[in-house]
């Protein structure tokens, strides 16, 4: 069975984020990228079903710029076979990215697509769910945990309530959430071989798809910062307060 | 020094390993006075990460040194000094030698064991008469049927109370004192080894340092590295990975106790302001963390010479000065701008001002590597002129 996971090189989860003076984005020269953690997650469980001998190929994808081979070679490290690079500079929208790894999952005839069930950076939280959608294929995400039997898969997913099982027909789109691994520590060995695994880099254009501008994004402003607050002394005191704010 | 993915990588690891595995045990370790050695090395063995720039045919990764480098700086986020002391003493003090000098089937038999995790490494040169001037030692080994027979004694031998073995460097025949010297494999079970008294100590408490005495001690005479009379220049060659090793581990915890103080100083008030907002204090960590990334530069600049093959042994040597200086003056500087607080035992910075104390002392005091670098600018008067001085 092959699987394909897709890997997004975003900001690091440890650097403090800074808005551009004119409010266009966020600053991105000259910080500390990562592999988005929960495509590790994704990555991670990819491996695990390899190892258990479920899966027998995984390919890595990711869109962007150049240095998304960084990102690429850490999935090769982590245990994928090869990657697949969409090369294309500039903003890549959900529905851009769906597009493109729906036409990669066409092509390559892939069982299972594994993405995190969002990027940090925009915390869209879309793609897994368009690419189901222009796939027409069943989809399971917030997974906590996945198990494979044949030719499905039963997904046990975090939802408000509690925790909810599907059984999904496969082939399918199965998004991670933070608890169904534990990625492991890289291997020096690993990180070594890594370096020597094919990237085959592909544009738009090769995938016959059409990059999307459905979104617009006006303007970018920090959180508000948090205004001071005060200590209260007793629980009573708690109450009264949030009596006085009306808030219970 | 170009840091490529895969030094960055590398780093990741380590540094990961050292936040989830090793921090949280710091102050229970350092508590004891000893880390589990063999878990933690049989750990990082499986990450193979113990034998970086060791041959692969012995488990190693045969990578250059400068991934060696990224190690000891991401073991710099340990929370404490004496664990990556530790560590390092495995990976770059006490098997160069061996894996560079050592007979094919010495290496298959200690080398490779070393680099899986699966045995414990101490490097032991030091005796209570003998640290700076190791030249003096008096440990000898005599030859006896087909062994070596040890007897003497080996001081502040770090990882002492659990190794498996130490390279061990003893006088194998009388006559010149920098070349009666051999470098020996010695099983640290076997008969006629008492290492009982782990030695109690200022810092680098998490690491234990034993009182080793050998007596008509019975090592076959294969476990000789390299060639006899060649250990006082095999122990010089050892020592410069030592001390690039050492400079190297204390990078990123000084750069982690700046910003630490940062935090605290900018939180803490006294007369109506915080701390940093006096500009003696924000200026002094200016300063501070400007000395830190001189260190690293210097650290760099050595691992690039040493890299291409050239002579580093005078950079090696400012490393280790530098390093030991620094340290010393960052931590106490920090420590003060903690007050009370600083001066507590169990925390970062109290702890680090003690750890750190120790590379100006261990693997060659400052003044060692004043006199080596010194010679190597041929400023030091030698023995001649003394000599010429005395006789007019
Ligand atoms: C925690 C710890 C761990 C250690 N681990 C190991 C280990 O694993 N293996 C090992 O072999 N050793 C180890 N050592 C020993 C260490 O390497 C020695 O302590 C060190 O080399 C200094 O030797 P010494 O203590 O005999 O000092 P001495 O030689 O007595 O020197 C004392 C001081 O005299 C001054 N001095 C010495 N020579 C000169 C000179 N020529 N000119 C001017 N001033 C001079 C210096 O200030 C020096 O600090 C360890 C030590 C400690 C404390």
């Amino acid at each position: 069975m092959k699987v394909l996971v897709s890997v997004k090189r975003v900001v690091d989860y440890n650097v403090r984020i800074q808005i551009k003076p004119d409010g266009s984005g966020v600053v991105t020269d000259g910080v500390k990228h990562s592999m988005n953690p929960f495509d590790e997650i994704a990555m991670e469980e990819a491996v695990r079903l390899k190892e258990k001998g479920k899966v027998t190929e995984i390919i890595a994808v990711t869109l962007g710029g150049a240095k998304g081979e960084e990102t690429l070679r850490t999935a090769l490290a982590f245990g994928a076979d090869r990657a697949i690079h969409v090369k294309e500079e500039g903003e890549i929208q959900p529905l851009t990215a769906a597009r493109a790894l729906a036409a990669i999952f066409k092509k390559e005839g892939a069982q299972i697509l594994f993405t995190g069930k969002q990027a940090i950076d925009d915390d869209a939280n879309q793609t897994a769910q368009m690419t189901a959608a222009l796939l027409d294929l069943p989809q399971a995400t917030f997974a906590s945990k996945v198990e494979l039997d044949g030719t499905k898969a039963q997904v046990t997913r975090e939802i408000d309530a509690g925790l909810e099982t599907l059984e999904v027909d496969l082939p399918a789109v199965i998004s991670a959430d933070l608890r169904l691994n534990e990625p492991r520590y890289l291997k020096l060995p690993d990180i070594m071989k890594a370096k020597k695994k094919t990237i085959e880099a592909v544009s738009f254009a090769d995938l016959g798809v059409e990059a999307a501008a459905s979104l617009k994004t006006i303007k970018t402003t920090p959180p508000p910062t948090r205004s001071k607050g005060v200590m209260v002394k007793t629980v009573d005191e708690l109450v009264s307060a949030l009596k006085a704010k009306g808030l219970v | 020094m170009i840091l490529t993915h895969e030094h960055k990588e590398l780093y990741r690891t380590v540094k990961k390993f050292v936040e989830d595995e090793l921090n949280p045990h710091v102050a229970e370790w350092e508590k004891e006075g000893i880390w589990p050695a063999h878990e933690v090395l049989k750990k990082m063995g499986n990450l193979g990460l113990l034998g970086i720039s060791k041959p692969e045919a012995y488990g190693g990764m045969g990578l250059d040194y400068s991934y060696e480098v990224v190690f000891a700086q991401a073991l710099g986020n340990c929370t404490c000094g004496g664990i990556p002391m530790g560590i390092g003493v495995q990976t770059d003090m006490a098997t160069p030698a061996l894996a560079r000098f050592g007979s094919d089937e010495l290496k298959k038999e200690y080398l490779a064991p070393a680099i899986a995790g699966d045995m414990v490494v101490s490097i032991a040169v030091s005796e209570a008469g003998a640290g700076s001037d190791v030249a003096s030692l008096k440990t000898t080994a005599r030859k006896e049927g087909g062994d070596y027979v040890i007897n003497g004694s080996k001081m502040w031998i770090t990882n002492g109370t659990q190794s498996d073995w130490a390279c061990m460097l003893v006088n194998t025949s009388e006559g010149k004192v920098h070349a009666n010297k051999s470098l020996i494999v010695v099983p640290m079970d076997a008969k006629g080894i008492d290492r009982k008294t782990k030695l109690d100590k200022l810092g680098m408490r998490g690491s234990d340092t034993a009182m080793i005495f050998l007596d008509e001690v019975r090592v076959p005479q294969r476990n000789l590295i390299g060639t006899e009379g060649m250990g006082f220049m095999y122990q010089m060659m050892q020592f410069q990975e030592e001390r690039l090793f050492g400079a190297a581990s204390g990078i990123d915890g000084l750069t982690n106790l700046i910003n630490e103080t940062i935090e605290y100083t900018r939180q803490r008030q006294a007369f109506g302001q915080s701390l940093l907002d006096n500009q003696y204090v924000h200026f002094r960590l200016a300063e501070l963390k400007t000395e830190v990334e001189a260190l690293k530069a210097l650290v760099y600049q050595t691992t690039e010479e040493y890299v291409a093959g050239r002579d580093a042994s005078m950079l090696a040597s400012m490393c280790k000065l530098k390093a030991g200086r620094v340290g010393r003056e960052v931590t106490d500087s920090l420590l003060q701008f903690w007050g009370g607080q600083g001066y507590m035992w169990d925390n970062n910075i109290s702890r680090a001002y003690r750890d750190t104390r120790l590379i100006s002392i261990g693997g060659g005091a400052d003044e060692i590597m004043l006199g080596i670098i010194s010679k190597l600018m041929g400023i030091l008067p030698s023995k001649r002129k003394h000599e010429a001085k005395k006789a007019s």
